[in-house]
C-alpha cells in the first residue's frame, strides 16, 4: 500500500463517523429542531451494536441494533420537545447526558473484550485493481452508506415534495400548519432519521474504528458534527466536503508530526478547528449564502394554536 | 400511646445512632479517576487496586470512587465533596490534579491525600508515582530484536516530563541492542480518544513503524497493529487479549500494594506525608508474558527486566547524548531524580523536536 493510499484510507475512516452523524442532524435542523443530544445518540448506538454484535455473533445484527439505540434515543428527545414542548436546548443536553450514562452502564460487563469488526467490501476484480481498487471498491460498507445517505438526502431535500415540506416545516412552522401539513409528525419523522444516523455513527466507532467498546468513546465527535452542519449552511453537499476537511487537516497533521518536522504539536492538533472556523468566516462574510438556507424556525417550539 | 411513642421513638434513635457509629469506625477512602474504570489502561489499574484495598481492609474501611473527572476546575469541585463528605483518604490519580489537590488538601487538614504522578507535596499530601520507564526500557531492547525496518512508532499524550522520561527510556534500551534505531513520535494531546489513538498508529505504520507503543489510555492502538501485522505493546495493563498475534508484551502498573500499605498506615495512625517513587523492585511496575518472540529475545527481555529489579542496570546510564548532541551524563554516570523527574528534553536519535 503506498503511502497516498494509506492517507487517504484513513482519512475516510476518522471522516466517516462525522458524516453519518452530521447528515442526520442536518435534516433535524432543516425541520426546525436543534438536537444538542447528538453525542448521548452516538454512544447509546456504540454501545448497543457493539453488545449485540458480541452476543449474536453478526456485526450487522449490532449495525441495525445501534440504528434502533440511536431511533430510541431521538424518540425521547421528539417526545419531549415536541409533544411536551419542552426547551430543545436543555433537552437535547440531557439526552448526551443520559446517553453518556446509560451506555456505561450497559456496556459495563461488554468492557475489556476484543470486538468484531465489519468487514471490508471486496468485489473479485474491481477490489485488487491498481490504485483506485482499495479505495473504490474496498472500503467497509458503512461508507458507502454514508454516501449513499448524503446523496440520498441532498436530493429529497431539494428535488422532492417532501423535502419541500420538510423545509416548509422548519422555515415557518405556523404557515406551514395553516396550509395543512402535519408540523409535529414531520418533525417527528425527521428527529428519528437524526437518531438513526448518529446511532450508525456509533456503530462505526464500536464496529469498525476502534472495534470495542470503551466508555465515552465518542470523545466530542458529536460536537464536532453539530458543529459541521453549521459550517455546511445546512448543504449537503457542504456537510460532506466538511467532515472530509475535517478528517484530512486532523490525519494531516498526525502526518507531519510523525515526519518529524518539527511543528509543535498542539499547533497541528487544532488545526482541524482553525480550518473549520476560517472556512466560516469565508461563508458568513456572504450574507446572502448563510442566511438562504438558515431554517427560520430553528429550536423554537410549535404549538398548534387549535 | 403515649408511652409507646416515646419507645418507638428511642427504639428509632438508639438503631439510628448504631448506623451511624458503625459507618464512623469505617474509614472512607475515596478515589478520582480521570477517565473510566473500563478503560482497560490506566484507570483500569487503579481500580484493581481500589478493590484490592476493599479484599484486603474491607472490614475496616469503604471506597468510593468518581469517574470521568476532568483536570482543572471540576476536579476542584468533586475532591472538595469527597473531603467533605467524611472521606479519610483521597487518592488522585492523575498529573493535572495536583493543583486542585493542594488547594482542597489546605482547606482540610484532616484529610490525608495521595497525588499521583505530581512534584508538590504538603502536611498532608503526599506523592507518588511509578517508574514505568523501567517497563519502557526493557520492551525498547525487544522492539530493536522485533523490528525489521529499524524504526518504531510512538503514540504520545501530553509533553510532560512523564512521558518523555518514557520516550528516551525506550529509545535507549531500543539502542542498547541496535545503535542506529529510530523513533516517530506521534502527541495526539489527549489522555484518552480511542480514534485518534488509532489514526496515529495508522499514521505511523504507513510511515514505515513495524513497532507500535503509546503512552496513552486505550487498547485502539493495539488493535490497528493486529490488524496491520506489525507488533505493539500494551501499556498501563495487560492488553494481549486484544491483540493475541502481534502484543509482544505489557507494562503493568500494579497500585495494589501502595494502596493496601497507604490505608494501613492511616488506620494505624502512622501516616505521613511521603514521596514515592517505585519501580520493579517495589512491585509497582511489571511486564506481562513475553510472547510471539524467538526464545532469544525472551531471555534477554528476562535477563533486563531481572537486573532492573535487582537494581543492577539503571535504564539512565551513561553515556546519554542529548538531541543536541550535548553530553548528559558521561560513562557509568546514571541521570540523577531530579533530572529525571524534570525530564524536558530527548535523548539523540528521537525523530521529533519537544
Amino acid at each position: 500500500m503506498s503511502a497516498y493510499e494509506a492517507i487517504i484510507l484513513t482519512v475516510i475512516t476518522a471522516s466517516t463517523p462525522l458524516l453519518l452523524a452530521a447528515i442526520g442532524e442536518l435534516v433535524v435542523e432543516r425541520s426546525g429542531v436543534l438536537n444538542l443530544g447528538i453525542e448521548g445518540m452516538m454512544v447509546m448506538g456504540a454501545v448497543s451494536g457493539f453488545a449485540i454484535a458480541q452476543v449474536t455473533g453478526s456485526a450487522w445484527l449490532g449495525v441495525l441494533m445501534a440504528m434502533f439505540a440511536g431511533i430510541a434515543m431521538s424518540l425521547l428527545f421528539a417526545f419531549m420537545t415536541q409533544t411536551l414542548v419542552a426547551n430543545q436546548v436543555a433537552t437535547g443536553l440531557s439526552i448526551t447526558l443520559l446517553g453518556l450514562g446509560l451506555s456505561g452502564l450497559i456496556g459495563s460487563s461488554f468492557v475489556g473484550m476484543p470486538g468484531l469488526k465489519l468487514g471490508y467490501l471486496n468485489i473479485p476484480g474491481l477490489s485488487d485493481l491498481p490504485v483506485v481498487g482499495k479505495l473504490v471498491f474496498g472500503q467497509d460498507p458503512l461508507v458507502y452508506i454514508s454516501i449513499a445517505l448524503t446523496i440520498g438526502v441532498a436530493y429529497v431535500l431539494k428535488r422532492t415534495r417532501i423535502g419541500l415540506i420538510i423545509r416548509a416545516v422548519g422555515q415557518n412552522h405556523d404557515s406551514a400548519h395553516a396550509l395543512g401539513y402535519p408540523v409535529i409528525k414531520v418533525r417527528y419523522a425527521c428527529i428519528a432519521f437524526g437518531g438513526m444516523t448518529s446511532g450508525l455513527a456509533g456503530a462505526y466507532l464500536s464496529l469498525v474504528y476502534t472495534p470495542q467498546w470503551i466508555e465515552n468513546m465518542t470523545a466530542g465527535r458529536g460536537w464536532i458534527a453539530l458543529a459541521l452542519v453549521v459550517f455546511s449552511t445546512w448543504l449537503p453537499g457542504r456537510l460532506a466536503a466538511g467532515a472530509y476537511l475535517f478528517g484530512g487537516v486532523w490525519i494531516l497533521g498526525l502526518y507531519a508530526q510523525g515526519m518529524g518536522l518539527g511543528i509543535p504539536s498542539q499547533l497541528l492538533s487544532s488545526l482541524p478547528y482553525v480550518a473549520t472556523i476560517l472556512a466560516l468566516i469565508v461563508i458568513s462574510t456572504n450574507r446572502r449564502l448563510s442566511v438562504i438556507n438558515t431554517p427560520a424556525s430553528l429550536g423554537q417550539g410549535f404549538v398548534p394554536d387549535r | 400511646m403515649k408511652k409507646l411513642l416515646t419507645v418507638a421513638a428511642t427504639v428509632a434513635l438508639a438503631s439510628a445512632m448504631s448506623v451511624s457509629a458503625l459507618a464512623a469506625d469505617k474509614l472512607k477512602v475515596g478515589f478520582i479517576y480521570i477517565g473510566p474504570p473500563g478503560d482497560h489502561g490506566w484507570t483500569y489499574q487503579h481500580d484493581q487496586g481500589r478493590l484490592a484495598v476493599e479484599a484486603k481492609l474491607g472490614s475496616q474501611v469503604e471506597t468510593v470512587f468518581v469517574e470521568n473527572v476532568p483536570e482543572g476546575p471540576d476536579a476542584e469541585r468533586t475532591i472538595t465533596r469527597l473531603a467533605r463528605q467524611g472521606t479519610g483518604l483521597i487518592f488522585t490519580t492523575s498529573f493535572g490534579y495536583m493543583d486542585p489537590t493542594l488547594k482542597v488538601a489546605s482547606k482540610f487538614p484532616d484529610v490525608k491525600f495521595e497525588h499521583a504522578t505530581g512534584y508538590k507535596r504538603a502536611d498532608n499530601v503526599s506523592t507518588y508515582s511509578s517508574r514505568f520507564y523501567e517497563g519502557r526500557y526493557v520492551i525498547g531492547q525487544i522492539a530493536a530484536k522485533m523490528s525489521k525496518s529499524g524504526t518504531a512508532g510512538y503514540i504520545a499524550s501530553f509533553p510532560i516530563p512523564e512521558v518523555v522520561r518514557g520516550i528516551n527510556s525506550f529509545l535507549l534500551g531500543a539502542q542498547s541492542v541496535n545503535p542506529d534505531f529510530k523513533l516517530k513520535v506521534v502527541w495526539v494531546n489527549s489522555w484518552f480518544d480511542p480514534g485518534k489513538e488509532a489514526d496515529a498508529a495508522k499514521v505511523l505504520i504507513s510511515q514505515g513503524a513495524d513497532i507500535i507503543t503509546q503512552h496513552t489510555d486505550s487498547t485502539a492502538a493495539v488493535q490497528v497493529a493486529e490488524e496491520q501485522g506489525v507488533y505493539a505493546f500494551g501499556q498501563a495493563s495487560d492488553m494481549s487479549a486484544f491483540g493475541p498475534k502481534s502484543v509482544l508484551t505489557s507494562i503493568i502498573d500494579d497500585w495494589s500494594a501502595y494502596y493496601i500499605d497507604r490505608t494501613e498506615a492511616v488506620l494505624n495512625g502512622t501516616w505521613e506525608s511521603t514521596d514515592t517513587f517505585g519501580g520493579m523492585g517495589d512491585e509497582m511496575v511489571g511486564m506481562g508474558a513475553f510472547e510471539n518472540m524467538p526464545a532469544d529475545v525472551k531471555a534477554m527481555a528476562e535477563a533486563t527486566t531481572a537486573a532492573i529489579t535487582s537494581g543492577d542496570l539503571h535504564p539512565f546510564t551513561g553515556p546519554i547524548y542529548k538531541q543536541d548532541g550535548s553530553l548528559a551524563a558521561g560513562e557509568g554516570e546514571v541521570i540523577d531524580l531530579g533530572v529525571l523527574l524534570g525530564m524536558d528534553w530527548y535523548v539523540q536519535g528521537v525523530d521529533d523536536k519537544l
